[in-house]
């Protein structure tokens, strides 16, 4: 043991003699993790989340595209394939249980050339093969009418209906939100340092202390090599394929009618036009491999890049539209998702490799892990009461004004505007953090406020006042998202 | 639905000046709607002088300025001033909704003047690439943390166009005892005033970079560096002249556009007695002439209410 | 010796043409207007500037008043200001011209508050 992890060992031990025995310890906070965690949670378990960043959905999780993918784009012999394609029932479900809107806007794979019309035959036939359901190649005719700003050049497109859009942050927030409500421990800014195993029991030694687990579930996006590494399994290594992808303004929202794709290369489904939850378009993402797993920089060439491959599916798109721009990092380890206990270290489970189609996959994903462990010999007993619904959080933007206005009538802060572009109220961003935003860009994935076309220039002073005092700290203490990411330096008076 | 025979949108100095210009020419209901908690605009936080010297010949500083106009309008009882009050919806109609804290209101004008002021470009909208760590500012925000709330930004300071704003915040960060590290500036000449070169860049000795550009952020949590290079002619980053700069804060200064949303969701259309004034009309160097603008929108609104 | 120069009086910005001899400004030109030379001459001779900052607010609508001396005070004691505005605290209402700080350091110059704050 390292003197480090012997330190904490001490520390704890000197807390706390009785250290309590989780059933399953899930390590990572993003969508992987709280499916799970969401799912196990009906059950009499013991469960914790153990995530190193100061919230949930603060690594690949943030910088998902929001698709809802129908299962169109992996073969039908892959874990991918089959997980997507249950996964895309499954999420329906529960985003109505949990109240997270869900469109189901469709998608079209679009063909430029009689060659890519060709290929659409043999794309269907495998998503047929899935179980992808009302598939259809349309004709330009069809795209004139239905996706009337789409290039001229587009002559053909295969048409799937289950594609949806979804906010992916969102969806993590709510699966957490509703964990928690059911008894799930959720440890932020808990980074895992070593993982033991002297007897049957695990014990992860983390920088927030130890903790101890009869079952140990890797779901560490971007991390998993090194968490399956600590626990004795160096089999796989994660690299970490960039994806740069741009917003664009609100007022394009009526841009597309669905997701737009180009055919599929080998390393990834081509640069999309995508419809967000938010009603913000985006276009990308690239696919870069990179060695640097906290390498999350957009560069001029993917700007170049995805600003041509948009306007060949919509030439009207403008440089002028993009508002904002970011680069997410795929957890890619291999051609398929990796999801297996680890007979060598009994007890622990890897869910690594978790890249697209993860978001859609998730709950199918839980639903496996929860197999596996039941599998192991983990008992699972119903539990009298689990919630399984979650009050919707209200978002000004998407409702009418007679709704706005009954709301403002219950409580006066609904009309009290922080962010003008997004139109989020005051009443919204308490709520996010009475929800469990603790840092702005928590606050920003829950409601959209400094998300828009000013960047929080008008909105980042009233924000960082509300979350000081709903949290009852400095305003020099508030982050962007986390330790060491404080907006300020200090005060000009003290 | 309320009904009102003029309603102006924004309550700066173009809005301010519009509304009592209207009154002057003979508006008697008139509704003056700002979405802050006060009159005034973004001069509140410009503290700094160099406001008035055309329109009241003398040197005064924005909240001055600002407060001249605030005075007078307290006086006249014909401005109704709604604080708070966020306009989410124009029709062709001249129906506008509005929220405010405990109320949405409709009100059907005869006449509307917009005057929404401007909004600073983004670092987005000139694409500089890297990382986006805590401590990127806009120039705006920056002067508004540091005037209006007292808070600090950063310590080590590189600023990226030469606007005024970004200008103007060179001398206050300095004055706060931060360090300027360089502004640097993608054109031969500086975007601002020439007056604010001297008085904010070259008083205090800051590195002025002409034909210089930003080309990577890095920083995971915070800012730490950015790389610079010299550009050509069609401002592409020439080959071997890149060097680093460590800083804590990057702050944007690029340029105003007109703030438009709400205008925009006529569609185009053209709507007889809905006028536009001030920044959102088009970017002034200098309030002034905002307020000369606006006042002549006061006049021809009330103008046309007269018609009706 | 020739030295060229900004004029900062107003946003024209003239880029003035100054002859010195000795450190007294003989001849100034390109300016459009008066002020263009006396600016000239107090730049080279003893230059001054308006200094313009924040005091903090106590229990008041602001936490910060913006305020400026009433006056240009020299160029080179502004830093020494500006230690004295930091140390200073406003805890009652104010309007615009109000004197926080009389004869500040003794430059026969005042520190007024320049908005209204209750």
């Amino acid at each position: 043991m390292s003197t480090f992890a012997k330190k904490l060992l001490i520390v704890c031990l000197d807390r706390d003699l009785t250290l309590p025995i989780y059933d399953v310890i899930i390590i990572g906070g993003g969508i992987v993790g709280t499916s799970i965690a969401r799912e196990l949670s009906r059950y009499k378990l013991n469960i914790a989340i153990l995530e190193k960043e100061a919230e949930p959905a603060f690594g690949v999780s943030k910088s998902n595209s929001g698709i809802i993918h129908p299962g169109t784009q992996n073969p039908p012999s892959s874990l991918k394939g089959r997980l997507c394609v249950q996964g895309n029932i499954l999420t329906r479900k529960i985003a109505r249980e949990l109240g997270v809107d869900l469109q189901e806007t469709g998608e079209l794979i679009v063909a430029f050339s009689e060659e890519e019309a060709g290929r659409l035959e043999a794309i269907k036939k495998n998503a047929v093969l899935l179980g992808v359901p009302g598939l259809k190649i349309v004709g330009r005719s069809w795209l004139k009418v239905n996706e009337p700003n789409l290039s001229p050049e587009a002559i053909a497109a295969l048409y799937a209906p289950t594609a949806g859009i979804i906010s992916p942050y969102r969806m993590v927030y709510a699966l957490s939100e509703n964990a928690a409500k059911n008894d799930v421990g959720i440890y932020t800014l808990t980074e895992v340092k070593q993982i033991q195993r002297p007897k049957a029991i695990f014990e992860v030694v983390t920088t927030k202390g130890m903790f101890q687990t009869k079952y140990l579930i890797n779901a560490a996006g971007l991390f998993a090599d090194r968490i399956s590494q600590m626990a004795g399994i160096d089999d796989f290594k994660i690299m970490p394929r960039k994806g740069e992808e741009f917003l664009l303004d609100k007022k394009r929202e009526h841009l597309s009618n669905h997701l737009l794709f180009p055919l599929p290369s080998a390393t990834s489904k081509g640069i999309l036009v995508i419809k967000t939850a938010d009603g913000n378009p985006m276009i990308g993402p690239t696919a870069e491999d990179t060695d640097d797993n906290e390498d999350t920089a957009t560069s001029d060439e993917g700007f170049k890049k995805v600003l041509l491959a948009a306007r060949r599916m919509i030439p009207s798109i403008s440089e002028a539209d993009i508002i904002a721009y970011f680069a997410g990092l795929r957890p890619v380890a291999g051609d398929d998702f990796i999801i297996r206990h680890e007979d060598k270290v009994p007890g622990f489970i890897n869910v690594a490799g978790i890249q697209s189609p993860g978001l859609t996959a998730a709950p199918a994903i839980a639903l496996m892990v929860a197999g596996i462990l039941k599998e192991q010999g983990l008992a699972f007993k119903k539990k009298l009461l689990f919630h399984g619904r979650r009050q919707k959080s209200v978002h000004l933007f998407a409702l009418t004004f007679s709704k706005t206005s009954k709301l403002i009538k219950k409580d006066a802060s609904y009309g009290d505007i922080v962010c003008r572009c997004e139109m989020v109220s005051a009443k919204e961003v308490k709520d996010a953090i009475r929800r469990g935003a603790s840092t702005m860009d928590g606050i920003k994935f829950r409601t959209r406020a400094q998300a828009g076309r000013c960047h929080g220039s008008f909105c980042t002073t009233r924000i960082m006042k509300i979350l000081a005092e709903e949290k009852n700290k400095a305003l020099t203490a508030v982050t962007k998202k986390g330790s060491g990411s404080e907006i300020v330096k200090g005060e000009t008076r003290s | 639905m309320i009904k009102r025979d003029l309603v102006i949108v924004g309550g700066g100095p173009a809005g301010m000046a519009a509304a009592i210009s209207a009154h002057e020419n003979g508006s008697k209901d008139i509704l003056l709607l700002e979405r802050d908690q006060y009159l005034g605009g973004i001069l509140n936080q410009c503290i700094h002088t160099g406001f008035g010297l055309e329109y009241f010949k003398e040197v005064l500083t924005g909240p001055e300025y600002a407060s001249r106009f605030i005075e007078k309008i307290k006086d006249i009882p014909n401005i109704e001033v709604s604080l708070k009050s966020f306009v989410v919806k124009l029709t062709t109609g001249k129906e506008l909704t509005f929220l405010k804290p405990g109320c949405l209101t409709q009100v059907r004008a005869k006449a509307i003047i917009m005057a929404t002021g401007c909004r600073e470009k983004t670092r987005e909208m000139v694409h500089i690439a890297g990382f986006r760590p805590a401590g990127i500012f806009s120039a705006g925000l920056a002067q508004k943390l540091i005037n209006i709330e007292g808070l600090l930004p950063g310590k080590e300071v590189v600023i990226v166009g030469s606007g005024d704003i970004g200008l103007i915040m060179a001398r206050r960060f300095r004055l706060e005892g931060a360090s300027v590290k360089a502004v640097i500036e993608i054109k031969k000449t500086s975007r601002g005033l020439i007056r604010n070169v001297a008085q904010c860049i070259e008083d205090f000795d800051i590195p002025f970079y002409l034909s210089h550009k930003i080309t990577k952020i890095y920083g995971k949590d915070r800012v730490e560096k950015v790389s610079v290079s010299r550009v050509d002619d069609a401002f592409n980053a020439i080959l071997g002249s890149e060097f680093d700069i460590a800083c804590d804060t990057v702050l944007i200064s690029v340029g105003l556009i007109p703030e438009n949303e709400l205008l925009e969701m006529t569609r185009g259309a053209s709507v007889p007695g809905l006028f536009v004034c001030g920044n959102s009309l088009k970017v002034y160097d200098v309030v002034d002439s905002v307020t000369k603008d606006s006042i002549e929108a006061g006049r021809v609104a009330a103008e046309y209410l007269k018609g009706l | 010796m020739i030295k060229k120069i900004t004029c900062i009086e107003c946003p024209k910005g003239c880029g003035l043409e100054l002859d010195i001899e000795n450190c007294h400004v003989i001849k100034v030109s390109g300016n459009k207007c008066p002020k263009g030379e006396k600016y000239a001459i107090a730049e080279i001779e003893d230059p001054v500037r308006i200094l313009t900052s924040t005091v903090a607010a106590q229990g008041l609508s602001l936490k910060m008043v913006p305020v400026r001396t009433d006056k240009p005070i020299p160029k080179s004691r502004m830093r020494e200001v500006m230690k004295e505005i930091k140390k200073l605290k406003i805890s009652k209402p104010q309007l615009p011209g109000d004197i926080v700080l009389k004869n500040i350091l003794g430059l026969n110059v005042d520190l007024i508050v320049t908005r209204n704050v209750c």
